[in-house]
This record gives structure tokens, sequence and C-alpha cells, in this order.
């Protein structure tokens, strides 16, 4: 099956066109975001990090980062630092080039002050943006495509109707050669002995298994009672009563026949040589998830909402389906999918699954989702250490 | 499609597809169930009589242990079934 895209130098393909405005830190996100209303099609990352953070935690933020660069999505970019944070702007700028788009990194520093680095940036913004507005989409092979999955503000009707409908169109994504990011490690808890019985590689399964043993380390070290946080508020009210229950409704995104083939970090690429489904370490919470599974290279998602969420991405569309019929109609301006047809008996699981999957076929060839048409960018980067 | 939804045939607990109200009767195909109190859509009824601490199975799997002794009819969630998992609260009774 073939799709239609936007060709990189180096052989990857993208579903949108977007000329990406990377501040390198939080010092530089307020000239980023001018330098962004400035140009047409232009967008930027609004995060809170970049400087004086330590070790895994400085690596997966500047993973993130350069990870947004380099998505296929993503057809030129411009990184803007302060000149003295820890994530150096030439280096994000160095690891996005080696992609082969254009990308050239200024500092507010170097440029003297706000005023001059906005003009500056606008100029080779500008630039970017005239390269990008001549390019073309062009067929190719639907193996080129990864999808992430999420699921967020969950309720009983998720893990019933919508996830599993979301597993479908991931099993055939994946028998077509393509490859899908199941993710929220939080979301696995009490379920892990029945995804980890599809892991073949013994090394990959137990590396998926340390994901969750060490989150849930980490919730235990809080001393208090997960749920509350997990399951949340609304997930309760809507009927979800504890983490095991909601994560045997979470896991039903990965469907059912593909085998996983390996666990990655937050932001990880998948490996080209070895496309297929893959698991992600990302916490339970929507927004940092997603953004992780976009910076390993994911060009689209598929997010079911049960309770409902406007959310999107900044640079990769984002298609919401709802299990919950009342939810369809209350939040309908932000749902894309109305699964709760299957709870009505109006069509099967087998109906919801097939057109999920027709969605993502006319989405990635650049059908606009609700989130994108209404401007949703939400952007944030999941954090495993301190500041100091 | 029957209102009460039971995922799978180990399941104790079943989801309500719609609001249910106390005395309501429904026939499963094993069981007859009656509603011991009003339950939201899709909260969970119990199928069967569960003692405290026993398992509650949803998807064929245990989602938590019973707190109290339930009884077949009875709305099940947050007030009478617990987890087991990410208890940071229990650490130091495990010691």
């Amino acid at each position: 099956m073939k799709l239609m895209g936007y060709q990189r130098e180096n052989g990857t393909y993208g579903i949108r066109n977007h000329l990406l405005i990377i501040p390198a830190s939080v010092c530089a996100v307020e000239v980023s975001n001018r330098i962004a209303q400035k140009v047409t099609g232009a967008v930027s990352l609004p995060h809170q990090h970049g400087c004086c953070q330590m070790g895994a935690d400085f690596r997966q933020t500047i993973r993130t980062l350069t990870g947004f660069g380099c998505n296929p999505n993503v057809g030129a970019v411009l990184v803007v630092g302060l000149g003295c944070e820890g994530i150096q702007p030439s280096q994000v700028a160095e690891e996005i080039k080696k992609t082969g788009k254009p990308v050239e990194f200024i500092t507010i520093q170097a440029c003297g002050g706000t005023t001059k680095t906005v003009t500056q940036g606008i100029i080779i913004a500008e630039k970017f943006a005239k390269i990008l507005s001549s390019a073309n989409r062009v067929p190719f092979p639907i193996s080129h495509l990864t999808l992430g999955m999420e699921c967020g503000g969950s309720d009983p009707t998720s893990g019933i109707v919508a996830n599993p409908g979301i597993g479908i169109a991931s099993d055939r994504l994946v028998s077509l050669g393509g490859s899908s990011i199941l993710s929220e490690t939080t979301e696995v808890i009490g379920a892990e002995h029945i995804l980890a019985e599809r892991f073949p590689d013994a090394e990959e399964r137990g590396k998926f298994l340390t994901m969750v043993s060490n989150v849930e380390k980490r919730a235990l070290a809080v001393g208090e009672d997960l749920r509350g946080s997990q399951p949340t508020p609304g997930n309760i009210q809507g009927g979800l009563s504890t983490i095991e229950e909601k994560s045997l409704g979470c896991m039903h995104k990965a469907g059912h026949s593909a085998p996983f083939m390996g666990a990655l970090e937050y932001g990880q690429a998948v490996p080209p040589a070895k496309l297929g489904l893959y698991f992600m370490d990302t916490p339970g919470e929507d927004i940092d998830s997603i953004t992780g599974m976009v910076a390993g290279g994911a060009q689209l998602i598929v997010f079911t909402t049960g309770r409902g969420t406007p959310t999107g991405c900044p640079i990769a569309p984002v298609i919401k389906i709802t299990g919950n019929p009342q939810t369809f109609q209350t939040m309908e301006e932000n749902i894309d999918i109305n699964g709760g047809k299957v709870i009505q008996g109006e069509c099967t699981l087998d109906d919801l699954g097939e057109e999920i999957f027709k969605k993502m076929i006319s989405v990635a060839n650049g059908e606009q989702t609700k989130a994108e048409k209404l401007g949703h960018k939400e952007f944030g980067i999941y954090r495993i250490g301190f500041t100091f | 499609m029957n209102p009460i939804l039971k995922i799978h045939e180990k399941d104790n607990v079943a989801t309500c597809l719609r609001p249910v109200a106390t005395g309501e009767v429904f026939d499963l195909k094993d069981l007859q169930l009656i509603a011991n109190e009003d339950i939201p859509q899709f909260h969970k009824i119990a199928l069967t009589d569960i003692p405290v601490h026993g398992p509650i199975l949803k998807y064929g799997q245990i989602i938590g242990l019973a707190t109290q002794r339930i009884c077949r009819g009875d709305y099940v969630h947050v007030h009478n079934i617990e987890s087991t998992r990410g208890r940071g609260d229990r650490e130091g009774d495990a010691k």
C-alpha cells in the first residue's frame, strides 16, 4: 500500500512538512515563540528545560529536542539558544543536520539581545519557509509509517471498545510492514505478565519488565497510594477502580497478532532495520508520552479517550477516538471518531478498526485532524531527574 | 446488546453499559442478576458473592481485592475494592 508524503534526504517520509523552531532551553522559549509567530507555517516547542540538568535526565531532554528535529514530519529546523545553557544549540543542530534537512542555529547572546535575535531568526525561518513551500507529496510505501498509540482521560469504554479498535488498526499496519509504538509504562502495571509473553527476544522482554518495575518503584518511593494519581480522579469517576483495571484496558491498543520487536527508551528511534511493534518507556501523562513517541520518529498518533481531551502535537497529526457515545456528543469538536457506535450496537469492533485504519491513511495523505484544525500543539518533555 | 457486559468467562464483575437502578433484574446466560443498588453507566456490578480480600476478576485477570464482603448484584468500585500495586502507603506494613 502506498501513501503520499514528503521525501527526506535520509530516505524517510514525512506526512507533514513543518518548519520547526527549537528553543535549546527555557531561556530561548520567548524568542523562539516570537519567531514562529511571524513566519507562516513555523511552529515552536515551548518547554521549561535545557539547563542545569544531569545524567540520564539531561540526555533524555537532548534526545527529545533532537528527535523532534529529526522527525520526518519536519522539513527544516532553526535552533535558538541563549548561548550559555547546558544543552548547546550547536550540538542539537549538528545532530539534526545528519538527516540532510536544512538546519541552522542562532544564540541570543551572540546576536545581541531579544530584538536582534528575533529579526535574525525571522530572516532564516523565512528562507526555510520558501524552500518548504515548493515541496510536493510523492508516493511512498506504508512500511515507512510509524504510528504512536496513546490513551488518555480513559474510562471503561476505552478498554472495551476504543483501545481494541486501535489494536485492530495497529495489527493491520504492522502486517503491511509499518511500525507501531505502545507507550505509557505506568499503564502497564498489572498487565505486564500478558504483554511480556509477546516479546520473543528474552533480552528485550527483560528490558521491558525492568522499565515497568522501575516505574512502580518510583511510585512506591513516594510513600502514598498510587490510586488518585493513577487512575486519575476522572478515570475513577468514569468507573475505573484500580491501576490494574486501567492497564488491562490500555494494553489492547497493542492488538493481538504482532510480536514486540523491542523496548525503546523515551524518545529512542525505532531501528530502521527492524521495523514492527515496539514498546516505549513513557509516563501515563498524555503530553509527555506523545512527545516521546514523536521524538522517536512517529509521524502519526492515534489517541483514545473516554472522558474527552482536546490535546494535539506541534508536528504530528493526532486522531482522537472515543468509545463513549455521550463523550462524542459533548466533545465532538475535538473527537474524530465515534467508537460509541459499538457500545450502542450500531457497528462491530472490526468495523471500528477498519474506520480507524482508513482515517489513518487519509490523515497521512494530508487530511487535517480536529486537533490540527483547532491549532492544538501541546508539548511536554518527560523528566526523570531534578533541576540543579 | 445486553446492558450487562461480562468480558471474560472467569470474571466475577461485569460492566453496566447503561445506568442501572436498584431492583432491576437482568438475565445473563447462566444466572439471574438483581441490582442491589443504583450503579452509574460503565461502572461495575458483582456477578457472584466475593469474600473480603477475594480477587476481583475483569478481562479474566485480577484488577484488585475486595476490602469488604461483596454480594452478587452489589456496585463494585473504589469503596469496596483496592489495588495491590503502587501501594507506597503500604510499604511500611510489608517490612
